[in-house]
């Protein structure tokens, strides 16, 4: 490893970069729209749904319960149905993804305790309807009747309020944007890697470069380090965007955020290192970055819940170094947590790393067959 | 040093003495499969120093393939190579730092400018900045690239890529330089100007490999192999392998040269023809009197034509050699010039 030449690689790479317009504009232009685009668009809290309500009791609590389900904003109640067979005619033509019946024994059911007294039908084709109508199951029916006996409702009755504890205002951005950091780096730092070593061999300068004295080590090293600082740049953008716009506090330490980056970053790196040494052309080795890339954004834990997964899809997460990324950063950002609370997951990137790493460097040789 | 093993159907005019000592490449039964392909087929090679030695051969024949086994690049799938006293592919690192490669396709950076390429091929030979500086304006001027320091790599025309190319591969003055068809996207004042440099090069103690398929280029080197599919056909001074074709060149001039080539094609006589121009050239086989044979064919289909001796060129020479390959190894008994078939 002679650091002159390495040296002179990083130079090299810099250079290039500072002509390559395109790939200069993602390297802001990636974090800031995604950012926008996750903070606003995606906002897995449901409302308005377009309900129906099946009242069989016609009983004054019934209404009252109807009143208090409508005050909640989560269901619209549009029509106002007398027969069962109505709810599979709206929800089958799509006018309707929930209806609320109220079973002509409500009232009995109420006092004895013996079935729940209201039935929440929605449709299921839509994951995130049905966890709407979990939120809607977990209504203290007691407290809309009955303000004054709520407390000892909700223990007697079992139903479970949801406590949310760090996102009390269960605002989208405040969850998303630690695990966008994730997303980003993902994205940017396997492909950019993964094309610009494939990009040296498509373009013929390998050729060239095998025959001098450079050795693979230094070729890898000095062109992947420049994309370690990007990586650097682009959590700051995030994390700057998502203060100023979103409001997403940091409760960890800066100190400890750009750590955790600095570590998935390299793990990426090397991920990217690794499809180098897979792919001939630049659109192969962009095929598989985002081959890596989807299942680690749906199991991340970012997308869908860690614990809801089946256990296979836990154990194949567990691989992935944006899994453990999300589990740090949101510790950090949002629980105020430091590394030394997370050291397992930071253990579990610099084994992903080193793992990779050694298969990509034995994989690399200084020829051309 | 073993002397070469003369091969099957080709002419081989072995190195003069004293030159064997000195020798830069060294390579014995060197063979190179791709599947079932054979792209190098047991060839054997001697280059002298401080000259230039071509390969000559069309597309696909194993030129760039052999160049590429020599410098380490690629493994070769049998045979022994040495090259400027290394062992290859063993010693191929060591080797790395004594020679200049220049590519058939241009291989330095079409995003930076001709002196950053320069700046970054001197830091990876590892040259200090002052050193570096000093090289590359020394470079920079020998090579006229000095107005044309700043511009990026990709903007150059042919030529100057090509001069860029040149001035990268022996920045680091190598002993040895091995050039893959450098001249294949370049008009002819810039190849003229290029082969000016080699010499210049030798000169001063390189010795050059250069691969081509430009017969004015190869009549440049001092010494010229000819490869057909993989094999070494002709190996020797072009004007050597001009005395040795195994054939006599004649020049038919006749009121329509396409009704002669018609009349003479299948000839057995007849190892090739051109049309150049408003004649049309013979290579014809040795044995009796050439002309007169191809004469009497000619009057024989009714053709008035003049027919006279004309010195053989290296395209003959390549004509003659390629074609005995492609016929087959039964080739093997017509090596003695003039041996009938």
């Amino acid at each position: 490893m002679n650091l002159r030449r390495l040296f002179s690689i990083v130079v090299k790479e810099l250079r290039q970069l500072r002509r390559d317009r395109l790939t200069f504009a993602m390297i802001v232009g990636i974090p800031t729209m995604q950012l926008l685009l996750f903070g606003y668009a995606i906002n897995l809290d449901v409302r308005n749904l377009d309900a129906a309500v099946l009242d069989q009791a016609q009983t004054v609590h019934a209404r009252e319960i109807v009143a208090a389900l409508s005050q909640t904003d989560v269901m619209n109640f549009k029509y106002r149905l007398g027969a069962p067979e109505q709810i599979d005619e709206l929800m089958r033509a799509g006018k309707i993804s929930a209806a609320l019946v109220i079973p002509p024994d409500f009232e009995r059911r109420l006092i004895v305790h013996d079935r729940p007294p209201l039935q929440i039908v929605v449709d299921g084709s839509d994951t995130v309807i049905q966890q709407a109508a979990r939120q809607l199951a977990a209504l203290p029916i007691d407290a809309a009747l009955n303000p004054g006996a709520a407390q000892n409702a909700n223990q007697t009755r079992g139903n479970v309020e949801i406590v949310n504890f760090y996102n009390p205002e269960r605002r989208a951005p405040i969850s998303t944007v630690p695990g966008l950091i994730g997303v980003i780096l993902t994205m940017t730092m396997v492909l950019f890697t993964a094309m610009a070593i494939v990009r040296e061999r498509e373009r013929g300068n390998l050729e060239f470069l095998i025959a001098t004295p450079v050795s693979p080590g230094e070729l890898t090293i000095g062109k992947v380090l420049p994309f370690i600082g990007i990586g650097l740049i682009q959590v700051t953008v995030v994390l700057v965007l998502g203060l100023v716009i979103f409001h997403v506090p940091i409760r960890g330490t800066v100190l400890d955020v750009y750590t955790a980056a600095l570590v998935f970053i390299i793990a990426s790196l090397s991920l990217g290192v690794f499809i180098s040494t897979l792919a001939q052309t630049q659109f192969q080795s962009m095929q598989l970055a985002f081959f890596t890339f989807l299942p680690q954004i749906l199991l991340s834990g970012f997308m869908f819940p860690y614990a809801g997964m089946p256990k296979p899809a836990q154990w194949l997460a567990e691989i992935f170094p944006m899994t453990h990324f999300v589990r740090l950063i949101r510790g950090i950002m949002l629980r105020g947590s430091g590394l030394g609370d997370l050291w397992p997951e930071l253990a579990s990137l610099g084994l992903f790393t080193f793992v990779v790493l050694t298969i990509a460097i034995a994989r690399t040789r200084k020829r051309l067959d | 040093m073993a002397q070469p093993r003369p091969l099957a159907a080709s002419v081989q005019i072995p190195p003069q003495a004293g030159e064997a000592k000195q020798l830069a490449i060294r390579a014995r039964g060197l063979t190179r499969k791709f599947g079932d392909v054979v792209a190098v087929d047991n060839l054997d090679l001697n280059v002298a120093r401080a000259q230039v030695y071509g390969f000559l051969g069309p597309n696909g024949s194993g030129k760039s393939t052999t160049i590429r086994m020599l410098c380490g690049l690629l493994l070769p799938t049998a045979g022994d190579i040495e090259v400027l006293g290394f062992r290859i592919p063993e010693q191929a690192e060591l080797l790395k730092r004594k020679i200049g490669y220049m590519t058939q396709k241009f291989s330095l950076y079409e995003d930076l400018t001709v002196r950053e390429n320069l700046e970054f091929v001197a830091a990876v030979h590892e040259f200090d900045r002052a050193r570096a500086r000093k090289r590359i304006d020394e470079l920079l001027e020998r090579y006229w690239l000095g107005d044309l320091r700043g511009q990026l790599a990709g903007t150059l025309s042919g030529g100057q890529k090509q001069r860029l190319a040149l001035s990268a591969s022996v920045l680091h003055a190598p002993e040895l330089l091995l050039l893959d068809e450098p001249t294949s996207a370049v008009d002819p004042q810039s190849r003229r100007e290029f082969w000016d440099s080699l010499f210049d090069l030798v000169d001063s103690g390189t010795t050059i490999l250069v691969s081509t398929h430009y017969m004015d280029e190869a009549e440049r080197c001092h010494r010229l192999a000819i490869l057909d599919y993989g094999k070494l056909v002709a190996d020797g001074s072009p004007r050597e392998l001009m005395d040795a074709l195994p054939g006599t060149a004649l020049l038919v001039e006749c009121a329509n040269p396409r009704q002669a080539q018609a009349a003479l094609r299948g000839f057995d006589g007849v190892v090739a023809m051109a049309q150049i121009g408003a004649n049309l050239r013979v290579l014809a086989r040795d044995g009796g009197d050439a002309v007169e044979r191809i004469a009497q064919k000619l009057r024989e289909a009714g053709i008035e034509a003049h027919v006279a001796p004309t010195s053989p060129n290296l395209e003959d020479v390549f004509v003659a050699a390629t074609r005995r390959v492609a016929q087959g190894h039964d080739a093997a008994g017509t090596r003695q010039p003039g041996a009938q078939p």
